[in-house]
C-alpha cells in the first residue's frame, strides 16, 4: 500500500474516533436522550426557604423526573424565593391545586422538588404559579428545635422531681 | 544616570519589539487564512498535516488520559470513601476531566508534541531558505505551508481532547468500579445526572477549540518568525512551548470564570 494511502486511512480513522468520542460523551457520559430535548413549559412556585436547591435540580412526581429547575429569583416585595420549574410539555395535566415541596434525596443528598397533584379540574398552564408550597427542611433548624425541646423537657421533669423531694421534706418536718 | 537611561531605552525597545511581534503574528494569521487556497489542494495538504499533528499525537494523548483518569479515580475514592459517598466518584471524575483536565492537559501535551514540531519544521524551512525559494517560484508559503498547518491544528486538538476525555473517564471507571468496587450503576447514573451536555461537554469542546487556535497560532508564528540559525530554531521551539503553556493556563482561567463562574 502506498504511503499516502496509509496516511489518508489513518486520518479517516482519526476523524471517526473523534466522532465516536463525541457520541460517547453525549450518550454515555452526559446521558443525553431524546427526553433531554423535550419541549417544556414554565410554572413558578414561591418558597419561604429553598435550602440547597439549585438550578438544574430535578422536578419529580412520585419519584419520576418530569422537568427541572431552570431559574431561582428573589422576590423583593415578599422576601421569598421564586423558583421557575420547566416541566415537560406532555405532562399537561398538573392540577391548579398541585403542591410543591423541596425534598432531599437521602439524608445529605441533593435537593429536588416533589410535586403532588391535587383534585381540581383545571390544569396549570405556562406562567402559572403554584401556591401550595412546602419549604426545604433545614437540618440545623430541625436539630436546634429538637435539642431545645429535649432540654426543656429535662428541665421540666428536673424541676418537678425537685419540688417533689422538697414537698416530701416538708411532709416529714410536719 | 547614564546606566539608568540605557536600561530605560532597553525597556522601550523590548516593548516595541513585543508589540511588533504581536502585529506580525496577527498579519500572519490574516494573510494565511484570508485566501484559503483552492479546495482540492488544501484537502490533500490538510490531510497530511492532520496526520502529522493529530494522528501522531494520539498515542501520548490516549496514554496520558488513561493514567490521569486512573489517578483521579484512586484519589477521589480515597477522599470520597471518607464520607461514605463513593457513589459520587463517577460525577467527580467526569466533571473534573470534562471541564478542566481534558482540555488543559490535552492542549499542554499538544503544545509539547505537535506545537514544538511545527515550530522546528517551519524554522528549519526558513533557515534552509525553502520558504524564500518557494516565494521565488511564485508559490505563496503562507498559503502552501502555513494555512494547512493552522487549520489542521484547529481541527486536531478538539478531536484529541474528546478522545482524551473519553479515555480518562474510562480509566477512572477501571480503577473505581473494576478495582475498588464502587457499584457500577450508581457510578454511571450519578455521572449522567450531574453532567449536562450543553454545559459541561460543550464548554469543554469550546475550550479545546480556543486552545487549539492559540497553540497552533503561537507555534506557526514562532517558526515563521525565528532567526534563521540553529540557535534561532532552538529558541523559537522553547518559546512555543513556554508561551503556549502560559497562554493555555491563563485562557483556561478566563474561560472558566466566564463559563462556570456565576454559580
Amino acid at each position: 500500500m502506498p504511503q499516502s494511502k496509509i496516511i489518508d486511512i489513518s486520518v479517516g480513522l482519526f476523524l471517526l474516533a473523534g466522532f465516536i468520542a463525541f457520541v460517547v460523551l453525549a450518550l454515555k457520559i452526559s446521558g443525553l436522550t431524546s427526553e433531554s430535548w423535550q419541549n417544556t413549559y414554565s410554572v413558578y412556585a414561591r418558597f419561604e426557604n429553598i435550602g440547597g436547591l439549585k438550578t438544574r435540580s430535578k422536578v419529580t412526581i412520585g419519584g419520576v423526573t418530569i422537568g427541572k429547575v431552570s431559574d431561582i429569583q428573589f422576590d423583593k416585595e415578599r422576601y421569598q424565593a421564586i423558583v421557575t420549574l420547566d416541566v415537560f410539555e406532555d405532562i399537561d395535566n398538573l392540577t391548579t391545586d398541585t403542591s410543591a415541596a423541596i425534598l432531599t434525596a437521602g439524608l445529605l443528598g441533593e435537593k429536588y422538588i416533589g410535586l403532588t397533584p391535587g383534585a381540581d379540574d383545571t390544569f396549570l398552564e405556562s406562567g402559572d404559579i403554584i401556591e401550595d408550597t412546602q419549604s426545604a427542611l433545614i437540618l440545623e433548624e430541625f436539630i436546634g428545635r429538637f435539642l431545645f425541646k429535649a432540654v426543656q423537657k429535662r428541665n421540666d421533669s428536673g424541676n418537678s422531681s425537685a419540688n417533689n423531694t422538697s414537698n416530701a421534706n416538708i411532709d416529714e418536718n410536719n | 544616570m547614564n546606566n539608568f537611561l540605557m536600561q530605560l531605552n532597553q525597556f522601550r525597545n523590548n516593548i516595541t519589539e513585543s508589540l511588533a511581534a504581536i502585529g506580525r503574528a496577527a498579519l500572519l494569521l490574516i494573510q494565511s487564512l484570508w485566501f484559503i487556497p483552492d479546495s482540492k489542494k488544501i484537502i490533500s495538504l490538510l490531510i497530511k498535516q492532520i496526520y502529522q499533528e493529530g494522528v501522531l499525537s494520539l498515542l501520548i494523548i490516549v496514554l496520558s488520559g488513561l493514567f490521569i483518569g486512573m489517578v483521579i479515580g484512586l484519589e477521589g475514592y480515597n477522599v470520597l470513601s471518607g464520607f461514605g459517598s463513593e457513589s459520587a466518584l463517577g460525577q467527580m471524575i467526569a466533571l473534573s476531566i470534562l471541564r478542566e483536565l481534558g482540555p488543559v492537559v490535552a492542549a499542554l501535551l499538544f503544545a509539547g508534541r505537535a506545537g514544538s514540531a511545527l515550530t522546528a519544521e517551519i524554522g528549519h524551512m526558513k533557515t534552509t531558505e525553502q520558504l524564500a525559494s518557494m516565494e521565488m517560484m511564485g508559490v505563496d508559503p503562507l498559503r502552501r505551508i502555513i494555512a494547512p498547518r493552522l487549520l489542521a491544528g484547529f481541527i486536531s486538538l478538539p478531536i484529541l481532547t474528546m478522545i482524551f476525555s473519553v479515555v480518562g473517564i474510562w480509566g477512572g471507571y477501571l480503577v473505581g468500579v473494576r478495582w475498588l468496587g464502587v457499584y457500577e450503576g450508581s457510578f454511571w447514573s450519578n455521572m449522567q445526572a450531574s453532567v449536562e451536555f450543553g454545559e459541561d461537554v460543550f464548554n469543554g469542546i469550546i475550550k479545546s477549540l480556543v486552545f487549539g487556535f492559540i497553540v497552533t497560532w503561537i507555534a506557526v508564528f514562532q517558526g515563521y518568525d525565528s532567526k534563521p540559525t540553529s540557535l534561532g530554531i532552538s529558541n523559537a521551539t522553547t518559546k512555543t512551548v513556554v508561551f503556549s503553556s502560559l497562554a493555555i493556563l491563563a485562557m483556561d482561567f478566563i474561560l472558566t470564570a466566564l463559563m462556570f463562574g456565576d454559580h
